[in-house]
Order: structure tokens, then C-alpha cells, then sequence
């Protein structure tokens, strides 16, 4: 199966066009273009990206429109969105600049 | 409380939430269903967008089984959704489960799967009388070396990608472990135009031929294998069995894996290991019933005779807790005609219990089929059990916790140097499952691991610290914090020793334990 996206639909990953269907995945979308790991592990920096594709691994976490920390298995793609590969273990931005919503327990 | 309390919460709409809710609302009860999916259908009818069905290759049910079953359901639902008895929350988590008011109400506390939370906070709490709890289960896995390389996934995950995506997630593809659920993925991609090169199940097929009469009472699984075993033939796709995936090699991403033939016990037999060239590696070992829901409601559990943690039920999926109902995968890994007969049964003892007459006759029949479906599901269990000896395929530096990068080596030393003697000692001492994902993924292999190393076999006190949680799934510390704006937080805060539902609420310790661990020690 290819992925010939209709007309419109693509986001950016790290600035780069990820054409979609709608209704997929932001993590299909992205295995569908042949990206296969969006993020380093804290320890050794590992590559990772998809593993459960269901919610319960939390391996494939990247940052949408700024929230980090976003599961790319069961986040919807939508056109426009920015989509990238922040290290999770990145230094958040100060409070005053960052949405208050931001921060995950 | 604000609101007036539903009769029912229906927690997962996968086969066993769905049918809950549709039959505790047929038989008059006021129902919220709440699922972290954005539509119905949980994993087993998982499928594309309904609202852009145009913009994909193929038909919605490519790939699935009992189908009309599923849109019957989905019908049935709208209808009862449109005349106000369901309530659909869609695309949300439950975290956690309180007891609310006088006690014979539930708190539900629930939070945005992706994205921004956009419900207000008084509305991310539902308050119910009575709890279905139809959580489903994911891919039990095992570590293996190189099982943390992009291109590695877990089965369902690849299968999920088919049907909700119709995304193949590689271009050749091994699929691994044992069940009968490896054929399906292994179907779906080879029907995807995916070059399957070879199925690998640990066990041998002459297990089954232990359970013929259970086989035979399932004719529906029969013929479900039947259409494998031809697509199989079609695709001239080779199953090995007492074969399994020992490495995966690559750097950046999963180049390719050794294949090599075990003994009955899963010890690897020298000079069959054999490479393949393949870019998706497909595993999956049985599955695990997403349990913190339960555990932390304070219902008891069992260790199954597949080795999971499951709920303990009555004959009508009543659990130990007043009021708290489970069907589905969180009983024991069934199957999906199962779980629909456990959640139909679940709604109808809910509706009784909550005063309503209903037909004796229509429990009785749900009661005798899940009867049926549990001897074959116990039947399909020992038929595909993880190897015995699963762990001689590790190396030292395998990673048995992906989250937080703890190795084989690692776990080992904390048993024999620092005397950590179960499971729970080993996850605080050198922290497996403190992740993300909270030991989901690696808890099985842990608890197998430290019983390896103790002698002890593993018992349910022993999986069950695994997955108690304060909070159920990872939230935002704007859901913590709401806590405090809401009349309901005396309530959290507050149960006694004699509540039936929450053995303890959330404390400031717990609340230090969610804090996340930004930098390595």
C-alpha cells in the first residue's frame, strides 16, 4: 500500500512536508514516508520511533504545535500541524514562555 | 458532585466495552462510555477514519472478522447515542478510579489522549454508580537482543497500522513468537503486498492437537485458521515453528534477524541459526490485559493459566468491588466473540443490580457460551506458552526495560548483589518499569526474570505491585492541580479503611512518584 495522500493534506516534521490520509496516525503518516525513528533515548541515544502503535509503549513521543511528549501512535495528523523530533529530556522553556498545559506528569 | 451521576460507566468500547454499553442502555440504564479511541472498534476492530472512508485504498473491513457483528453495534450505539441513553466520550483516558460521594458512586478521572485537554475540568471527572471496566489487553513481549531497533514492533502494532492506517510499516517482514494471532498479522501484511519471508512460532503446531473437541466446538476459529493456512499458501509465505527471532541486527534501524530452532523448553538448538534480510520484525508472545484499572480500583486478581494478571469475576462478571464489573481481555485473554458475550453479560448483571428485570434466560445462554470460549482459550494458552527458557536468549546488555534502558545484566545483579527478591524490589532498586510506560511493556519479562534468578515461581502478589498505580496512565500536572479546584477532590483524598473501592487515595508521596526523572542519577 502506498500512501498517495489526497490533495492538501500534509504537516511538517521538523520543518519537512509528511503527506497523510486523513485520519491517520501521525506515527503512520510517518512510516508511510519511510521515517522510522523521531526520537534518541536519555541513556545511550538510541534511535526510536514506533514499537506497541497503540498508546502503551510510549516510545514514539515527539512534540505537536509545541506540546511535548505527544504519542505519534494515537495522535491524529492534521493538516498544518508542526510536528518534531524534540529530545524529551530537553530543558523545558521557562514558564513564562512555555503554555501552561506544556508540562506532563 | 455537580452533575447527576450516570447509571453506568462503560470503561473501553473494543467488543466487550461496545456491547456493554449497548445492552445497559437497551435495557434502560443511562450509559457514558468512555474510550481512549477516537472511534469505536478498540484493537480488534480497529479501523480507518469513518468520516474519510474515501481517501483509503480499501474497504473499512479489510482484514477484519466478524464484521457485520461490529456494525450491528456501531448501529445499535447511534441509535441510543441520538435518543440520549449514551453518552460518548471518545479519545480519553480514565487515570484513575475514586469512590465519590456517599460511596456508592465512582469518581472517574479521565484526561485527553493527544493534544491539549479541551474538557473542563469539572467534566473530566465522570461520576457513575456502576463501572464496567472493558480495558482490553496489548502484545505480551519478551526481550530480545536488538528488540529496541526502529523496524522492531510489536505484532498488534503492525496489524493496527493496517487497519486504521493502511500503512505497511516495512516492505520484507518477519513475524514472531506464538498464537494463533501471529497468522492474522502475518496475513494482513502479506495481503498488503508486504514480502513476508517467514513466520516464526516458538511453539510446535502439534500442541494443539492436545485440545481437537475444543477446536471443534469454535468452528468459527477453525474456519478463521482455514483462510490463514490459504493466504499462507497463496503467498507462498513459510511458518516455522519451535523457530524464534534470536537477535535483530542493524544500527539506525532493523536491517535484519537470525532465525534459529529451539527445543520444547526454548532452548536454542546450535547450528540452525539462519540470517534474514528484513526491515519489519514483527513479535508478539500472547497478551496482557491492561490491568491497572482494576488493580486499582481494589478488585482481586489471579495469575491465568497463560501467566497473566486478571481480574477474578463471578459468574456474571461481577469483580470484588461493589458496584465494578469486568469483561473482556481483563478476565482472561479470550478472544473477541468472547469478550462480547463477557460484556453483554456484564451490562445485563449491572441492569439487574440496579433494579431492572431482565430474562433469565438470555444470562443463562451468555453464561454457557463464555463457558465454551474459556475451555478453548485455556486450550489455546497451553497450546502457546511462552518457551521456558526464553531468557538463555539474552545477551548481558539486552534491554529489558526499554523506557529506562536497564539491561538483562543489570536485573540480574540487583537479585544476586543486593538480595532484591521480587519484582518490586528489583523495579525500585534498579528501576525497570519507572518509565513511561510504567513496566506495561517489560513487566511480564521482569517478573519472569527475577523468579528465574530467586527460584520462587511468580505469583499474582507478585505481578500485581507492577501494575498498581496512583495514576493509571501518564497526565499532565494541569489534571493533578485541577484536582484541587473540584468539590470532588475531598473525596480523593479521603477514603477510609472500609472503602470498598480506592484502598488509598492520593497522597503527597504518591504525587512525588509521578514527578518525572528529567536527568540520569
Amino acid at each position: 500500500m502506498t500512501v498517495d495522500a489526497a490533495d492538501g493534506y500534509t504537516f511538517a516534521f521538523d520543518g519537512a512536508p509528511v503527506p497523510f490520509r486523513p485520519g491517520q496516525s501521525v506515527g503512520a503518516a510517518l512510516a508511510a514516508s519511510g521515517i522510522t525513528s523521531w526520537r534518541t533515548t536519555r541513556g545511550a541515544g538510541e534511535p526510536r520511533g514506533l514499537f506497541c502503535g497503540i498508546g502503551v509503549c510510549y516510545d514514539c513521543l515527539l512534540s505537536v504545535d509545541g506540546l511535548r511528549s505527544q504519542r505519534a501512535c494515537v495522535t491524529v495528523a492534521r493538516a498544518g500541524q508542526d510536528v518534531r523530533s524534540d529530545d524529551p529530556g530537553a530543558a523545558l522553556a521557562r514558564p513564562a514562555d512555555a503554555s501552561s498545559d506544556g508540562t506532563r506528569a | 458532585m455537580s452533575a447527576i451521576p450516570f447509571d453506568l460507566a462503560v470503561v473501553g468500547a473494543g467488543p466487550a466495552g461496545l456491547s456493554a454499553a449497548v445492552v445497559a442502555a437497551e435495557a434502560g440504564l443511562r450509559v457514558v462510555l468512555i474510550d481512549a479511541g477516537v472511534q469505536t472498534g478498540g484493537q480488534y476492530w480497529r479501523h480507518p477514519d469513518e468520516r474519510h472512508l474515501d481517501a483509503f485504498a480499501a474497504p473499512e473491513h479489510t482484514g477484519h472478522h466478524h464484521w457485520d457483528h461490529y456494525r450491528a453495534l456501531r448501529d445499535r450505539l447511534r441509535r441510543r447515542i441520538s435518543d440520549g441513553r449514551v453518552d460518548h466520550r471518545a479519545g480519553r483516558q480514565v487515570w484513575r478510579i475514586d469512590p465519590a460521594g456517599d460511596g456508592t458512586v465512582f469518581a472517574l478521572r479521565t484526561t485527553a489522549v493527544a493534544g491539549l485537554d479541551d474538557a473542563a475540568p469539572a467534566d473530566r471527572a465522570i461520576h457513575a454508580r456502576r463501572v464496567v471496566l472493558a480495558p482490553g489487553a496489548y502484545d505480551r513481549q519478551l526481550p530480545l537482543p536488538g528488540w529496541t531497533l526502529p523496524g522492531v514492533m510489536a505484532a498488534g502494532g503492525v496489524q493496527a497500522m493496517l487497519k486504521a492506517n493502511q500503512v505497511t510499516a516495512g516492505r520484507r517482514a518477519v513475524v514472531a513468537g506464538t498464537g494463533p494471532f501471529l497468522l492474522s498479522v502475518a496475513a494482513g501484511l502479506a495481503r498488503a503486498g508486504v514480502e513476508v519471508v517467514a513466520v516464526c512460532e516458538a511453539n510446535a503446531l502439534s500442541r494443539w492437537a492436545a485440545t481437537p473437541l475444543r477446536a471443534v466446538q469454535e468452528p468459527a476459529k477453525l474456519l478463521e485458521g482455514v483462510g490463514y493456512a490459504a493466504t499462507f499458501l497463496r503467498h507462498r509465505i513459510p511458518l516455522h515453528t519451535r523457530t524464534i527471532v534470536a537477535r535483530v541486527a542493524g544500527d539506525e534501524r532493523a536491517r535484519g534477524v537470525t532465525i534459529a530452532a529451539v527445543d520444547g523448553d526454548g532452548r536454542v538448538r546450535p547450528g540452525t541459526e539462519r540470517d534474514l534480510d528484513v526491515d519489519l520484525v514483527a513479535l508478539g508472545w500472547g497478551f496482557t490485559p491492561q490491568l491497572e484499572l482494576v488493580v486499582g480500583a481494589g478488585a482481586r486478581t489471579r495469575v491465568d493459566v497463560d501467566g497473566s494478571l486478571v481480574a477474578v469475576v463471578d459468574r456474571d462478571q461481577r469483580t470484588s468491588v461493589a458496584g465494578l464489573y469486568a469483561a473482556g481481555e481483563a478476565t482472561g485473554v479470550g478472544g473477541a466473540v468472547q469478550s462480547c458475550a463477557e460484556g453483554e453479560l456484564a451490562a445485563l448483571a449491572a441492569a439487574v443490580d440496579s433494579g431492572y428485570g431482565i430474562p433469565s434466560a438470555r444470562a443463562r445462554r451468555l453464561r454457557r457460551r463464555i463457558a465454551r470460549g474459556r475451555r478453548f482459550a485455556v486450550g489455546m494458552h497451553r497450546a502457546s506458552p511462552v518457551p521456558e527458557h526464553w531468557a538463555s536468549w539474552l545477551h548481558d546488555d539486552t534491554l529489558v526495560c526499554r523506557c529506562e534502558e536497564v539491561t538483562v545484566a543489570a536485573v540480574r545483579e540487583t537479585v544476586v548483589d543486593l538480595a532484591a527478591d521480587d519484582a518490586r524490589d528489583v523495579r525500585v532498586t534498579a528501576r525497570p518499569g519507572m518509565g513511561m510506560c510504567q513496566g506495561r511493556v517489560c513487566g511480564f519479562a521482569l517478573s519472569c526474570l527475577v523468579a528465574d534468578r530467586t527460584g520462587r515461581p511468580t505469583r499474582a502478589a507478585d505481578l500485581e505491585p507492577l501494575v498498581r498505580r496512583p495514576v493509571g496512565t501518564p497526565i499532565r500536572v494541569a489534571d493533578l492541580a485541577a484536582l484541587a479546584d473540584l468539590s470532588g477532590v475531598a473525596d480523593a483524598e479521603a477514603p477510609g479503611p472500609t472503602d470498598p473501592v480506592a484502598p488509598s487515595g492520593l497522597t503527597p508521596s504518591d504525587l512525588a512518584d509521578l514527578a518525572p526523572r528529567k536527568e540520569r542519577p
